[in-house]
């Protein structure tokens, strides 16, 4: 299987503060990677990392190898808008734009420079379905997104990221801000779209991560303890510390 | 939060083995009455039928509790999951104990084969040594000693054509044998079942150590 993104020997330090350690870690093509841990294990710094949102913070050092199809993203000539074109991110709050449902999905791909209203429209409808998403708002396209409750805004944003048609979607526990039925509408959403798509989901929600997760890596104090297939990871993992983490004993 | 869930996985383990310990008591017991014509040994047991199905049972509860409220994974989940299935091999261990002690009722006061009966002898201890060996890899974690009873496992088979040989012999020798003789039919049988269910226990113990499913019993030896 193809690996999209390849990370190696990943640190990163904030000023005197290491928070990554060296993290090795590959992603498949079209596979939902779920990474968990105790908070602040480092696991949403590493994510952040994956489409270049640490670049702003102040005296944040990154070292290491990322590569998105190859192509190391941390480069000089990395396109940056390009890259977060190919490598979009939802948020843990919802995040839609003060503005309609329509407009917030079509966003991404104005900024593009899109003109064709037709392709736009079409987008739009299929980013939405997508999302799973389009039936509660194909008649209120042109209301305001941040009317919607917060489970609809965050399929919404989903909508939003996939409309630019990326190759990889980082999520940065998307659904701890939802109510559990909202939190399932987002699980179904990304289930029936991970063939299509490459996931990157960091969640504290364990038994989200085993309901959908292909892969799962297990970050603890900035190191990458543990990495496998979900179900290996869930019923025989090589670490005591893993089955201990996974069982609710710490974190 | 935790200490409550390995207090009762602790707890649970206890159980499991005290009921293993129980039920190799139970399988000394039976025997030990058919060999020594014992039917007062054999009637007290039936008179306790109860007691392992009730406690495979009670444990089986827990062990769902246990997947429903806590809901374990990994290692913690094999350590449930292993005790749930290995604790219905016990119970039929516990059945097949108590049908030798059945046999021991209904085969008082017939002609005996002596040498079938030594053998009987010499095969209980086998089994038994079988079950002390797949509690202690269960307790220890030791997934070697535990696949080592699939070689006792043979040495048990080789015990029931030995005695089924004796057995033809005797009847051979003494026509008046024939009735003593089909209840050594039954209890070497009820051995050997009881012998492929410690392997099963044994195979728990495997996946319960390194999350492995492993089938010792080879299917085509059914007897």
């Amino acid at each position: 299987m193809k690996e999209i993104m390849t990370a190696k020997n990943v640190k990163l330090s904030y000023g005197n503060f290491e928070a990554l350690h060296g993290i090795d870690l590959d992603f498949p093509e079209k596979r939902l990677t779920a990474l968990i841990g105790p908070s602040g294990c480092g696991k949403s710094t590493f994510l952040r990392c994956l489409n270049r949102m640490n670049d702003d913070i102040t005296g944040v050092k990154i070292s290491g190898d990322i590569r998105f199809n190859g192509k190391d993203i941390y480069s000089p000539k990395m396109d940056l808008v390009a890259l977060r074109k190919h490598v979009g991110m939802v948020f843990q709050q919802p995040t839609p734009f003060p503005f309609s449902v329509y407009d917030n999905v079509a966003y991404g791909l104005r900024i593009a420079g899109v003109k064709d209203k037709k392709l736009i429209e079409q987008r739009v409808e299929e980013s939405l379905k997508q999302a799973a998403i389009w039936d509660e708002t194909k008649d209120n396209l042109k209301r305001n997104a941040q009317a919607f409750s917060g489970g609809q805004q965050q399929r919404i944003c989903i909508a939003r990221t996939l409309a630019i048609r990326p190759e990889v979607v980082l999520l940065d526990e998307p659904t701890s801000a939802l109510d559990p039925i909202s939190s399932m509408e987002i699980e179904k959403t990304l289930m029936s779209l991970k063939h299509k798509y490459t996931f990157i989901m960091v969640t504290h929600n364990l038994q989200q991560a085993s309901r959908v997760a292909d892969q799962v890596a297990f970050l603890m104090n900035g190191n990458l303890i543990e990495t496998g297939p979900t179900e290996k990871m869930f019923i025989s993992p090589k670490n005591k510390v893993t089955s201990n983490y996974l069982n609710g004993r710490f974190g | 939060m935790h200490e409550i869930f390995l207090d009762e996985l602790k707890k649970l383990n206890e159980e499991f083995m005290e009921m293993g310990v129980y039920v190799n008591d139970q399988i000394d017991q039976a025997t030990r009455a058919f060999v020594d014509h014992d039917k007062k040994a054999a009637q007290s047991m039936v008179d306790d039928q109860e007691k392992v199905p009730k406690e495979s049972l009670r444990i089986q509860k827990k062990a769902l509790e246990l997947m429903a409220l806590q809901q374990p994974v990994a290692t913690d989940f094999r350590i449930v999951i292993s005790i749930l299935k290995a604790v219905t091999d016990l119970e039929r261990i516990g059945e097949n104990a108590l049908s030798i002690a059945l046999e021991t009722i209904r085969v008082k006061g017939n002609a005996r084969i002596e040498p079938v009966e030594d053998t009987i002898s010499e095969m209980t201890h086998n089994v038994r040594h079988m079950l002390i060996k797949v509690l202690t890899a269960y307790v220890q974690d030791d997934k070697k000693m535990a696949r080592d009873v699939d070689n006792n496992h043979n040495g048990i088979y080789s015990d029931y054509i030995k005695a089924r040989k004796l057995i033809v012999k005797g009847v051979e020798k003494n026509p008046d044998t024939a009735v003593a003789a089909s209840s050594y039919f039954v209890v070497i049988r009820l051995l050997e079942r009881i012998s492929d269910h410690i392997v099963n226990i044994a195979s728990w113990v495997i996946y319960k150590t390194t999350g492995k499913l492993t089938e010792l019993i080879d299917p085509n030896d059914a007897l």
